[in-house]
């Protein structure tokens, strides 16, 4: 049988010379992703603004979504979406944080019991108070923020600052992008957002420490070559498990994303994007030119000169 | 890289069996794992969001906690002053403080030691902080001010919040459901977890309520009209009936005699009327004090109050000596049997309000779990027809260190009694990614090696060592994040970065020796003249 070559052997793309072209899209593409965040905004679900998400299913045929909106909409709680969830007969009802504490949470899910009536299956409720959503967000950003800070002292001690500098540049790059996908799609922002930035941010690094650990072995070995034609020998090397490695993936995503149900297809949407799209492109188009003006490998005749 | 000494590839063989081993009780009906010893009956535990259940999060109140201490001293600044026959003036709370004026200047060093005595060390006895529950300040013209400090504040929301726990637990345990889980979370907040529930209504009724139940006298005196316009007397409240419609009843602030003297509650039926009823029995100081109570006021009517509602205000035919008696209030069956759990796991020294919930119904869980079998089998045989079209032979020792890689994982998760959630399950999803990429790593490297003009015993051995350097690297990166997000998540999120966490240590482990072992073993065995891939 012969085997499935995805990335012929002795690839030479020069991968190098597209930082002309990579780094201005980059660059405009961060820009537009920070404008639409502030412009255009995330979703916020219930975990960071409050409020109620109730799941319900029509016990029989399909769910009457004009009927309930209108059964939900004289109750008086404010802003009711409803929305078409999986299935005809399921309905997802988000109701906007009530105003008057904790308890009224609570009260407006028995109002909302009261006027759907035995038609329908609770299928999930959850209801978030204003206490608790205030705590989940700085939780979920100062978690973020802790992870970049972590992985960059970790790849500081492991590489040079050069590299851990680049790396984090990168990074940032993913979770600009990946909220602007977040903006775009206005998929909820939720808990589960929050896991699909920090599991994007882990797959991305993966992806460029790979390279990262290529390009410090080249440096090694290759004292004289200039730094452009190292750190495209190194990515060049390394193509062929990037494609496979990112094949994979994706295969183990797209089947979450096909069969993984409502419940986490935004969270595997996320990722897709965030793993599959940008992440690779990162490690091979940001990472790895930057550390040419990042100053990598400059001086390495001297050290060698020295060291003997 | 190659050279295996028999007694190390058996240790890591046995190694990886032993852990796949515990994962063997997921796949046995319950029944037949019951029989096993306790370590061996280790197993996952699905999450609530994929067997349904609820998810309760109750914050204790302290502005009522705190409310409660600062009326309390006043109430003690009373007794002590009047026990001293010290006269003052201006008793009044003002925020945390208490002020009271000591009219006359001869008794108010008097006043003043009587108050000190009030302030009791924090802490018990070994506590030696030396931090008291008070601060008493004297200031001119006889006023004395004691301010309640912080220290004292905090450890009555920790000693309510243990109470509340244990009262809560007994409330739960009443619904007779499997696994309840009560736990600590903070310093002032309680979470419940409770699987396999249908509707939590019910279970956040019993939550929710308080539970302070008081006997008190109804004030025949004053009409209640006169009462609503305003005319009510100072020791008299207006409290209204729980039934609709909303009574209201004009209730003497004196308790005769309170919930926690009750020693039993069982919800029954009345005998002439077969209404729903719950019956009560006093201990010995409180069958006392209601028996001298009704001997005092036959013919009088009477107010049980729960909750500052009033459930029902019977009239006192005759004197109660037994010490047990019965309440009747339009009671149904379930709200009866309700109340008589109240009454017997006792009041919560504080209100607790509900801040979070999240709830899955059974059918949403079920549908969960076969999604999450759906999608996991699709996405390994997706990975597995992909490996052994890449790389033939190899592709199909990967697939095997994989399957025992995701065989591991679910090992140490049953060792560990992890709970598993949905998003638990993608995190598994995408272990199998990331082990897949480090067979990709050793295999690419592995061509490299041989495209550099090694020999193929020679590659295999410098493909391993180099690569796996590299996978080290990149799963430490990984695994830092998997174990930010256990740091900060909670619920679901947790359940994800569990189970990536444990895939990344079982990719490591299974990298470094058992992917290295198989191909070790099969160059052993087939001399091979070049490399398969």
């Amino acid at each position: 049988m012969r085997l499935l070559r995805i990335v012929p052997d002795d690839t030479k793309f020069d991968f190098m010379r597209f930082r002309r072209i990579s780094f201005p899209i980059s660059a405009l593409m961060s820009i537009l992703a920070i404008s639409l965040y502030f412009f255009h905004g995330l979703n916020f679900g219930i975990d960071f603004k409050g409020g109620t998400l109730i799941e319900v299913q029509a016990k029989s045929g399909d769910a009457d979504l004009s009927k309930m909106r209108s059964s939900l909409g004289a109750l008086g709680l404010g802003e009711v979406q409803l929305q078409q969830f999986g299935g005809p007969s399921d309905v997802l009802i988000r109701i906007a944080e009530q105003p008057g504490g904790e308890a009224a949470q609570q009260d407006a899910v028995g109002k909302v019991r009261t006027a759907l009536g035995d038609g329908v299956d609770y299928r999930r409720v959850e209801v978030v108070g204003p206490r608790v959503s205030g705590e989940l967000l700085s939780y979920g950003v100062v978690g973020l923020g802790l992870a970049i800070l972590c992985i960059l002292v970790y790849l500081w001690f492991r590489f040079e600052w050069q590299f851990a500098l680049g790396a984090m540049i990168a990074n940032v790059h993913d979770i600009v992008l990946t909220i602007g996908f977040m903006s775009v799609t206005q998929v909820d922002f939720d808990l589960t957002s929050i896991a699909a930035l920090l599991t994007i941010l882990g797959y991305s690094l993966n992806d460029t420490v790979v390279i990262y650990d290529r390009i410090r072995e080249m440096l090694r070995r290759y004292k004289k070559m200039p730094m452009p034609d190292l750190l495209n020998a190194s990515v060049n090397q390394t193509l062929s498990r990037s494609v496979i490695t990112h094949v994979t993936v994706s295969l183990a995503l797209l089947a979450l994303l096909l069969f993984g149900g409502q419940a986490i297809h935004s969270f595997t949407a996320t990722m897709m994007f965030g793993v599959v799209l940008v992440g690779t492109y990162t490690s091979v188009f940001i990472a790895s030119p930057i550390l040419i003006y990042l100053g990598v490998g400059t001086g390495r005749d001297a050290m060698t000169k020295s060291g003997k | 890289m190659l050279y295996f000494t028999r007694w190390k590839a058996a240790a890591i063989v046995l190694t990886a069996l032993f852990v796949c081993l515990f994962a063997v009780p997921n796949f046995l009906p319950d029944k037949m794992v019951a029989s096993w010893p306790k370590w061996a009956q280790r197993h996952v535990v699905l999450g609530l969001d994929l067997q349904g259940g609820s998810h309760i999060l109750l914050e204790v109140d302290t502005k009522t906690v705190r409310k409660d201490m600062i009326e309390t001293l006043r109430d003690d600044v009373r007794r002590v002053l009047r026990d001293a026959r010290v006269g003052y003036t201006g008793l009044a709370v003002r925020g945390t403080t208490v002020e009271v004026r000591i009219r006359e200047a001869a008794s108010y060093d008097t006043a003043l030691t009587k108050l000190r005595e009030l302030s009791l060390p924090l802490g018990g006895i070994l506590g030696g902080s030396g931090q008291r529950s008070l601060d008493v300040s004297n200031e001119a013209d006889g006023l004395i001010r004691l301010t309640q400090t912080d220290p004292a504040v905090i450890e009555r929301v920790r000693q309510s919040l243990e109470q509340s726990i244990q009262i809560i637990e007994r409330r739960v345990n009443e619904l007779g459901t499997v696994e309840p889980l009560i736990q600590r979370q903070g310093t002032d907040r309680i979470l419940v977890q409770v699987p396999g529930l249908q509707d939590p209504t019910r279970l956040k009724q019993l939550l929710g309520k308080t539970a302070k139940l008081d006997f008190r006298m109804v004030d025949t005196g004053t009409s209640v009209e006169a009462a609503l316009q305003g005319r009510a007397p100072p020791e008299d409240e207006i409290l209204y009936s729980t039934s609709q419609p909303k009574t209201p009843y004009l209730v003497e602030r004196r308790v005769l005699v309170s919930g926690g003297e009750l020693t039993d509650a069982q919800p029954g039926f009345d005998q002439r009327t077969s209404e729903p009823i719950v019956s009560f029995r006093f201990n010995t100081s409180g069958a006392r004090k209601f028996a001298q109570v009704t001997q005092e006021n036959v013919g009088k009517p009477f107010a049980i109050v729960l909750d500052n509602e009033v459930i029902s205000a019977p009239v006192i035919r005759e004197p109660i000596l037994a010490g047990s008696g019965q309440i009747s209030g339009s009671f149904t069956v379930q709200s009866a049997n309700d109340l008589s759990i109240l009454l017997r796991a006792g009041a919560l020294p504080a209100p607790l309000t509900i801040i979070e919930e999240r709830t899955v119904g059974p059918g949403l869980g079920a549908d969960s779990i076969a999604k999450g079998k759906i999608s996991s089998y699709v996405g390994a045989a997706m990975v597995i027809i992909f490996m052994i079209m890449t790389y033939g032979l190899f592709g199909v020792f990967a697939n095997i260190a994989v399957a025992i890689n995701v065989a591991m994982i679910f090992g140490v998760l049953s060792l560990l009694n992890a709970t598993l959630t949905l998003p638990g399950i993608a995190g598994i999803v995408l272990t199998v990614g990331i082990a897949v990429d480090s067979n990709v790593l050793i295999y690419e490297r592995i061509r490299e090696e041989v495209r550099g003009g090694r020999t193929p015993i020679n590659a295999i051995d410098a493909g391993f060592s180099r690569a796996l350097a590299t996978i080290l690297d990149s799963n430490i990166t990984t695994f830092i994040a998997a174990a930010v997000l256990f740091y900060i998540g909670t619920g679901p999120v947790r359940g994800f970065a569990v189970t990536l966490g444990i895939g990344i240590i079982t990719t490591v482990f299974t990298a470094f020796t058992l992917t290295r072992l198989i191909v070790a073993y099969w160059v052993w065995w087939r001399r091979p003249q070049r490399v398969p891939i």
